[in-house]
């Protein structure tokens, strides 16, 4: 009852993918978003709502920039932050990730923002432990605070992304960024189009509200929005293209094809640029980049993440 | 010899007035039957009980019971040596017993692996000491599971292994498979395979498509399976010797199966209850009790797997009960292990999938739990026959109850059924004239 009549359209203690979200959660993630944007630009750069809570960021994946990035948005809010990194997955070194949780749990944390390389991982803690989940990245399942930073950067750009059109290009197989983005994007109905050689896409799979092009040539032209993603070398199985070179030749973003783009077109990567290969270096840099808008965004994003869920968390205890 | 006629020295069992379904021997009709000294006597109606005071001689009223041949699985992971924590062949046995099972075939992916006559010994010497349940074992195909050398298989085969499997994993090499297939040939013992390349698998933990793309987790086409099965299937021409696909998962399988078995090949299948019951989508909530391995696939491939069974074209049921600690499956669903431990419930989830929905009646599913699994390791077992060995299982087909794994006689609970409301239970167990286990 209270609840309801602090009218919140947010009650869920973890954000374990966007899948899971309806388009006004995600709407309504997005408007708190731009209230904290606003915090990075003051003198002093701080708020107070996390005030006396504990955040660990749990990362058994490499990181910077997202552990970086939920680290000051954890900061900015005033929340004390453990940094909690362990390369080894949990099968190949004693402890499991269980195991691991009920630890950090004993010392009375709040709020575990986790990366694993295992899908499911974050809603398997979710299931186990008491305190909020946020998915930092798992296996090539969700990234969903990079699927809001690049909702909120089209966005804030737009105005809306109902009726853009937007290719995501790249290993989409072995893509969190691009399943998280696929959510996101359509549900505030945008067209998405994933693109790439058939051995980086999810297979021949109905039911995925996406359409599917091996031909970047034939939509560079009619797309708002192109999301080039990364090619993971740690992730690519075999030898999935003959070559970087070829592969450049069909998929990367050059300053030729950006020729037959319209003069709009957002170009969108979630980092680290491998330049020259999916991306030439003079579009990344381009009047057309918003690449480093990007990652400004995403601590307005991280920031409206945990306050969200940590509110939600103290209302359900309340009840 | 008639059963009132038993002189006081021998013991006996009567087993009066229940439905006897022998598919065997074509019975399916109110009789009794009557096990004197660990043999099958008589099978015919109103045989006359026993002297009252002889005491050894136990008549059993089984009016309204179904009175079969005892249950064989071709497939169970009893994990000794090596995994005791999961499950013992003591533990496995008495599970198996409490469920009407009277002989199981072992995997040999045990640690070590069952390689060599010495590991076979082993395994018999334990189910002997359990005095449970028959306990058959098969034995590795290749040294290690690797898929290098070969086993042993003669001395294996001499010491009572009832065929060859890498069971967990396929054979991946074809050059080596068809050295086994042949090798195999000369000892009159199937070889049995786990069909699955592994280079087409990948490291999948369940189905491809879109539950997996969604899920983001790597899956395991159906290809994988069918690829290997294509390819033994072309390699058996090459060889005289029957083969049996193990835990076939998919209806490309099927159509493969069905071919073989018009081509009059000597090739045998078995299909596992979770390939009939559950689907791919269950893995959703990343349950690792769903996680099992081939996966679970999709409605298409359960339907046509049931119609498979209905066409006679299927030759087994088998568990592939593969007991897990709780602790090894609370973990990622990408870490953790394969399997489900079925067996304590596999009756009446062979009834759910198959007697409820009129795909079989009881004598189609007691021949695949019985006569027909016999027939493809070669035993002569599954029967209710005059002068064979006494395994019968006492069986209440009306029976509803809750699956409940806490109280399995397994060792492990990684049972996706629980709380599922099944119908018929098994009531006694006989295992060579023994009363072995009684509800």
């Amino acid at each position: 009852m209270k609840r309801k009549s602090r009218q919140s359209k947010w009650d869920r203690k973890h954000l374990l993918g966007l899948r899971d979200l309806s388009a006004e959660e995600i709407t309504y993630i997005l408007d708190t978003a731009v209230g904290f944007e606003q915090v990075s630009t003051r003198s002093v750069k701080k708020a107070p709502p996390l005030r006396g809570k504990v955040v660990v960021n749990l990362f058994f994946e490499d990181s910077t920039r997202t552990r970086n990035s939920f680290a000051l948005a954890a900061n900015r809010l005033s929340a004390d932050i453990i940094e909690f990194t362990k390369k080894s997955s949990s099968v190949s070194k004693g402890e499991t990730l269980l195991d691991t949780a009920r630890n950090l749990e004993a010392m009375g944390i709040d709020i575990v923002v986790v990366r694993h390389g295992a899908g499911g991982a974050p809603r398997f803690l979710s299931r186990n432990i008491k305190a909020c989940v946020v998915n930092a990245g798992d296996g090539y399942c969700e990234h969903p605070t990079q699927g809001l930073l690049d909702l909120y950067t089209i966005r804030k750009i737009r105005g809306s992304l109902k009726g853009l059109k937007i290719a995501i290009v790249g290993d989409v197989a072995h893509s969190r960024v691009a399943r998280s983005d696929m959510w996101g994007m359509t549900k505030l109905g945008a067209e998405v189009t994933f693109v790439g050689p058939p051995t980086l896409m999810p297979g021949k799979v109905d039911g995925l509200p996406v359409k599917v092009s091996s031909c970047l040539d034939d939509i560079i032209d009619k797309v708002d929005v192109i999301n080039m993603l990364r090619i993971q070398f740690e992730r690519l199985g075999g030898n999935p293209f003959p070559s970087i070179r070829e592969y450049s030749h069909y998929f990367g973003l050059t300053v030729d094809r950006m020729k037959r783009a319209k003069p709009d077109i957002l170009v969108m990567h979630p980092g680290p640029i491998n330049r020259g290969l999916e991306i030439e270096s003079e579009v990344a840099d381009g009047p057309n980049s918003v690449i480093l808008d990007q990652v400004t965004n995403g601590l307005a994003v991280r920031m409206a993440v945990l306050f969200l869920v940590n509110q939600a968390a103290a209302e359900k205890t309340e009840h | 010899m008639l059963f009132d006629e038993l002189p006081t020295m021998k013991s006996g069992i009567l087993i009066a007035n229940g439905h006897v379904i022998d598919p065997a021997n074509g019975i399916d009709k109110k009789c009794d039957v009557s096990i004197v000294d660990g043999i099958i006597a008589e099978v015919r109606e109103n045989i006359k009980p026993a002297r009252p005071e002889a005491s050894n001689c136990r008549v059993i009223d089984a009016a309204g019971k179904l009175v079969t041949p005892g249950f064989i699985d071709l497939h169970v992971h009893f994990r000794e040596p090596g995994d005791e924590e999961e499950e013992t062949i003591a533990s496995g046995s008495a599970a198996a017993v409490a469920a009407g099972f009277t002989s199981v075939v072992c995997m040999p992916n045990t640690n070590p692996v069952i390689e060599n006559e010495t590991d076979v010994e082993y395994i018999h010497r334990k189910a002997r000491q359990a005095r449970k349940t028959h306990v058959y074992t098969m034995g590795a195909i290749t040294k290690g599971l690797e898929g290098v050398e070969l086993a042993e298989m003669g001395f294996m085969a001499q010491a009572g292994a009832v065929g060859f499997t890498d069971d967990g994993r396929g054979v991946q090499d074809p050059a080596v498979m068809l050295r086994a297939l042949k090798y195999a040939g000369m000892l009159d013992v199937v070889v049995a395979q786990h069909c699955q390349d592994e280079r087409i698998a990948g490291g999948g933990v369940m189905n491809s498509g879109y539950h997996s793309t969604i899920l983001g987790l790597p899956g395991i086409d159906p290809l994988a399976e069918e690829a290997m099965f294509w390819r033994d299937i072309q390699l058996i021409k090459k060889a005289s010797v029957r083969y049996h696909a193990q835990h076939i998962s998919t209806a490309g399988s099927v159509e493969l199966m069905r071919t073989a078995k018009k081509d009059g090949l000597p090739i045998t299948c078995e299909v596992a209850p979770h390939h009939l019951l559950l689907t791919e989508e269950l893995c959703a909530e990343y349950d690792t009790n769903f996680k099992v391995n081939p996966p679970l696939r999709t409605q298409k491939d359960v339907d046509a797997l049931k119609q498979a069974i209905a066409d006679g074209v299927v030759d087994a049921l088998a568990t592939d009960h593969a007991p897990h600690l709780q602790s090894e499956k609370e973990l990622e669903f990408l870490a953790a292990p394969f399997g489900i431990a079925s067996l304590e419930c596999a009756l009446g989830l062979y009834v759910k999938a198959l007697v409820e929905p009129g795909i079989l009646d009881w004598p189609g599913l007691v021949s695949l739990m019985t006569t027909r699994p016999a027939k493809v390791i070669g035993i002569d077992k599954g029967t209710l026959g005059v002068g064979k060995q006494a395994d019968v299982a006492i069986i209440d087909p009306k029976a509803r109850y809750k699956i409940d794994p806490t109280r399995f006689r397994s060792k492990s609970r990684n049972c996706p059924y629980q709380g599922w409301t099944v119908e018929g239970r098994v009531e006694k167990t006989i295992v060579d004239g023994e009363m072995r286990f009684e509800a």
